[in-house]
């Protein structure tokens, strides 16, 4: 046997994060992830997975770029460089949004927070830290600084995540609703808390102090969260058909074939970086879609797969991720199909180095949580 | 880490192990301990039909985990003649029972003098990662 594993480059320096010894104590293997040492797994991928599914995990994801923009004006810097009216988006609220370049194509998925005071959170993506930050500079000057060095910021994510959370946190985080964010305090230090996550699961995420993060990792540990790390965090986000950006969405798609619409305020005529262009593209018929396949016969699909009609030769599409599901117990992957192939119930093959497994053209997410 | 190794079976430099099934021709193989902990959870294994030729050192098949996929590798030449069905419902017994439940496949072997080219369990032991 002969494993061919992800390709980390052992001697790049890598950033250690703040609770390495937490989770080298958890029974962390790591992984080089976008300049990070990253938790890939702890007791194992699988049993991570189905433990956010059923009870709760938590990810360290002090990865994610954090950085303010602060200020009355800020709103409107920030409306100018993400796709999403922000203007709109009230105290006390979390919005998704984009940051598009001139030809409308997707230069990263951003999360933002507005928080009392005129201040504004963004988490952006660690690859693209660098980029993303000088494009809030670029608008925001001074108004805009970074925060992820000084601070952990921490996941919990499954059905009994909220349950937790109000436990740990107490009565402020039990007044949140969905995508509500809020700034409550832990140990007398502050914690920002938004009512968000990556996984199709209820739960949290916390950003605190780097000096305030072992004790809440500790008090979460100690209320009965699984430690979860990237390999469970990538097949939570899959079966919830979430794009990761450089997977489904990069500088070459835009948002309305990865069916990200909905991140993409027009109506105010409000001018930001890609408005023309995406103007054009959501009045053209899409000649693409992102679709969701899953499979058909035994075997994993993988991103960079084949997808060809069934007998066909030539392919149609290359998959932009691909897994195992752990909750369906089958291969699931995405990828760009020509409109006409992308219909829901369409019978297609992906390559899977050889040999032609069937695949169906089902609706997203791959998997929901039950109605409680 | 501590790898489970039994003493009674032979070991390829694959992290393969093999048990020669007594008085007959007949070899029963899987991966051990070392390899289901490196490879992580088991999610899918593609065998062929029984009846397949096998040739030593040679693929025969691939065992997929939630994080990769790994070829396996025919440690003696033969045919096949039984795979573990029971893993097309339960492949994760591949990390629970390496050497039990979890075996893969069973072959006849056409040349026992490749037996004499593996290790035992204690040379394999030797070459296994200190940590």
């Amino acid at each position: 046997m002969s494993a061919t594993g992800p390709n980390g480059r052992s001697r790049a320096v890598l950033t250690p994060l703040t609770l390495r010894e937490r989770h080298l104590a958890a029974g962390a293997r790591f992984a080089p992830f976008a300049g990070w040492e990253m938790p890939l797994q702890y007791e194992g991928i699988v049993a991570e997975h189905r433990g956010v599914r059923e009870r709760v995990g938590v990810f360290d994801v002090s990865h994610l770029a954090r950085a303010w923009v602060e200020g009355s004006e800020a709103a409107e810097m920030l409306r100018s460089v993400t796709t999403f009216d922000v203007t709109t988006l009230p105290e006390g609220k979390a919005h998704y949004s984009l940051y598009c370049n001139e030809t409308g194509g997707i230069e990263d998925d951003v999360f933002i927070y507005h928080l009392p005071g005129d201040r504004w959170l963004v988490i952006h993506n660690a690859a693209n830290a660098d980029a993303d930050f000088e494009r809030l500079r670029a608008v925001a000057g001074d108004a805009a600084s970074e925060v992820t060095p000084e601070t952990v910021m921490l996941a919990v994510q499954g059905p009994a995540a909220v349950g937790l959370l109000c436990s740990v946190l107490g009565e402020g985080f039990a007044d949140l609703a969905p995508r509500d964010c809020a700034e409550l305090s832990w140990q007398d230090a502050p914690l920002l808390v938004a009512r968000t996550g990556y996984t199709g699961e209820d739960g949290g995420e916390c950003i605190v102090p780097a000096e305030r993060a072992e004790s809440l990792w500790d008090a979460l540990f100690a209320g009965g969260a699984t430690p979860a790390g990237l390999g469970a965090r990538d097949s939570l986000r899959l079966e919830a058909a979430l794009p990761l950006h450089g997977n489904e969405i990069d500088a070459a798609t835009n948002p309305y074939e990865a069916g990200l619409g909905f991140a993409v305020s027009l109506d105010d005529g409000a001018p930001f970086i890609g408005r023309e262009a995406l103007v054009g593209a959501k009045a053209q018929p899409r000649t693409r879609r992102l679709a969701h396949l899953a499979a058909r016969g035994r075997g994993v699909l993988r991103a960079g797969f084949d997808v060809r009609e069934p007998g066909g030769e030539q392919p149609v599409a290359t998959l932009t991720s691909g897994g195992h599901s752990p909750s369906l117990r089958i291969g699931i992957g995405m990828a760009y199909l020509p409109t006409d192939l992308a219909k829901v119930g369409t019978m297609l093959e992906v390559n899977v180095r050889g040999r032609a497994l069937p695949v169906e053209v089902v609706r997203r997410p791959f998997y929901r949580k039950p109605k409680g | 880490m501590d790898y489970e190794t039994p003493e009674d079976l032979l070991y390829t430099e694959d992290h393969e192990w093999l048990r020669r099934e007594a008085d007959t021709d007949e070899v029963t193989i899987g991966i051990t301990d070392f390899a289901q902990e490196q490879v992580g959870d088991v999610v899918y294994l593609e065998l062929p039909a029984d009846g397949t030729a096998l040739t030593a050192g040679e693929p025969f098949g691939e065992i997929e985990s939630a994080k990769t996929v790994a070829e396996l590798f025919a440690p003696v030449s033969g045919e096949l003649i039984a795979s573990n069905t029971e893993l097309e419902e339960r492949p994760e017994l591949v990390n629970e029972s390496p050497y039990g439940d979890g075996w893969i496949v069973r072959v006849r072997i056409s040349n026992a003098a490749e037996l004499d080219g593996l290790m035992d369990a204690e040379a394999y032991r030797a070459q296994l990662p200190e940590d």
